[in-house]
């Protein structure tokens, strides 16, 4: 019995998670409706555009279930745009997000399409060499709340100071970067680790069948 | 901002690199992976690009006129004022796209100076060069390029082209083109992953392909960038249906501003785009729309009108 990860299929390169996800041997299904939010471990909010993920979550009723899985237990990884949909809040005016993670993220931290770049990260919890990290019109972490791990972070430049660009709280995961463009599985056989360690929480399961049970009886 | 010791090392490690490497390949095509499943809309304010953005599009185009307003007034189309297109990056968060005609390198280069995230070398602006494209490999800035077929969108990723969209015909609201062009790239993708690999060469000679393109779609079995349907969508159903033939996102030009109600109509495009194979979903986003963009059959227009044998 493997932990079931779903991939928020409502916009953005979700197919690359599954693709990832594959590599490693983990069937995963794309999430299109808040009903599928009972069948997973684990959920990958993907790369996108932010504004449109969610308004798409508000628009497809995800908002409040969402909230009540990860509180629940549920294991939540955002990369890139997923990352400011999970934030606590953004130096900026748009989106607002669904403050899942205690983190203050900043949009296009780097500049526009033109400033993007790849660059290697060592990454706390990730063995061997460092990672190849893939940096697309990037948000980064500006603060973070108690609890929260840093799990990897840019040095300092002549154009900034040094910036956290992965962190973790309980079984939530952020990323300003996007390791489903490389061919690197180690951050998503994290991913998996976190949400097996969900699918083995007793007290999760009795959480959620509370809400399933909820769910069902409002629809 | 707390500093681990493995961040340090990460530290080290970056000034032994002599620079980030910006706007390379994987970072250019990267931009178009973040906008599949998403509907990228034409927009002439900065108004018209908050109603695009509020409605959820992923990416807007910023131009002085719609595809329709263009082949309605004639003469020659060009890139638009600097002016506008900076409005319209300040009006919003999402990428902002822009059009250079083809051949035109010098309208590039400044549609990369203002910062535009993405450019269109594209056949609805009348073209400045009819032998040539732009070298695309020379901008940071990625491109996003027309094709009817398979030859023609894998010259165009030869050139240095991110990101590839159908060129249906522009301004019509007439979907038969879009879906001719998507399913011929889709038809030459299957012949070509179908083929042994010794009649490759000969399958690059016919679509006048470069061939080490041609042995990767072989391998993978999809074109080596991102595919967009464009020109004469109009309708939610317009976008599912081309969402269904099995490309990753669509454009929407004239469709959206040019409709009864836009605002009503950009929100049901993209939701019909997401939900694009749930015909109940799509059942309920099309009521009530009003009307759509009026139109004009694309096979009245004569062959010197048409906008799409524009480029090669």
């Amino acid at each position: 019995m493997r932990p079931r990860i779903g991939v928020l299929a409502l916009q953005g390169d979700f197919a690359e998670h599954i693709q990832m996800l594959d590599m490693i041997g983990i069937d995963s299904i794309e999430v299109r409706k808040v009903q599928q939010l009972s069948e997973i471990d684990g959920l990958i909010i993907p790369g996108g555009e932010s504004t449109t993920i969610v308004k798409l979550l508000h628009m497809f009723d995800f908002v409040d279930d969402l909230k009540s899985h990860v509180e629940s237990g549920m294991a939540l990884w955002g990369t890139c745009a997923g990352m400011i949909v999970i934030a606590r809040e953004l130096a900026d005016p748009y989106p607002t997000p669904l403050n899942l993670i205690d983190i203050g993220v900043a949009r296009n931290y780097f500049g526009r399409q033109v400033d993007s770049f790849e660059a290697e990260l060592n990454i706390n919890g990730i063995e061997g060499d460092p990672m190849r990290a893939v940096f697309i019109r990037a948000p980064i972490v500006q603060n973070t709340g108690e609890n929260i791990e840093t799990l990897a972070t840019v040095p300092a430049t002549d154009d900034h100071p040094e910036q956290a660009v992965a962190v973790k709280s309980g079984r939530v995961l952020a990323t300003s970067f996007h390791p489903e463009l490389t061919q690197d599985t180690r951050l998503h056989s994290l991913f998996v680790e976190l949400a097996e360690d969900a699918r083995l929480d007793e007290n999760r399961v009795n959480a959620k069948r509370r809400l399933t049970e909820e769910t069902a009886s409002t629809v | 901002m707390a500093t681990s010791t493995n961040g340090a090392r990460g530290a080290q490690r970056w000034k032994e690199m002599s620079k980030p490497e910006v706007g390379d390949w994987r970072v250019k095509g990267g931009l178009a992976q973040m906008l599949k499943g998403g509907v990228i809309m034409d927009v002439v304010t900065p108004d018209q690009a908050k109603i695009a953005e509020d409605a959820g599009a992923v990416s807007v185009m910023a131009l002085e006129r719609v595809p329709s307003d263009i082949r309605r007034d004639g003469g020659v189309a060009r890139m638009s004022d600097p002016d506008l297109i900076s409005g319209i990056i300040d009006a919003v968060s999402i990428p902002v796209m822009a059009k250079a005609r083809i051949g035109h390198f010098v309208e590039a280069q400044i549609l990369e100076a203002l910062g535009v995230d993405y450019c269109d070398e594209s056949e609805v602006l009348t073209p400045a060069d009819n032998a040539y494209h732009i070298d695309k490999w020379q901008y940071k800035m990625p491109y996003v390029c027309g094709a009817r077929n398979i030859g023609e969108a894998l010259r165009r990723i030869g050139e240095g082209a991110a990101m590839i969209r159908t060129k249906g015909e522009a301004g019509t609201g007439d979907i038969v083109h879009a879906v001719t062009h998507a399913r011929q790239i889709l038809a030459d993708i299957r012949a070509i992953q179908n083929a042994p690999t010794e009649e490759l060469m000969s399958m690059a000679r016919d679509f006048q392909a470069p061939y080490e393109l041609v042995v990767e779609v072989a391998r993978t079995g999809k074109l080596p960038v991102v595919n967009f349907a464009a020109g004469g969508i109009a309708t939610p159903a317009d976008a599912a249906l081309l969402m269904q033939i099995g490309v990753e996102g669509v454009f929407v030009g004239s469709g959206i501003f040019k409709s009864s109600n836009p605002a009503k109509m950009a929100d049901a495009i993209v939701r019909a785009t997401t939900h694009f194979n749930d015909p109940d979903m799509l059942a309920e986003i099309s009521r009530g729309l009003g009307d759509a963009m009026p139109g004009i059959e694309a096979s009245k227009i004569p062959e010197a009108e048409q906008l799409q044998t524009r480029g090669w």
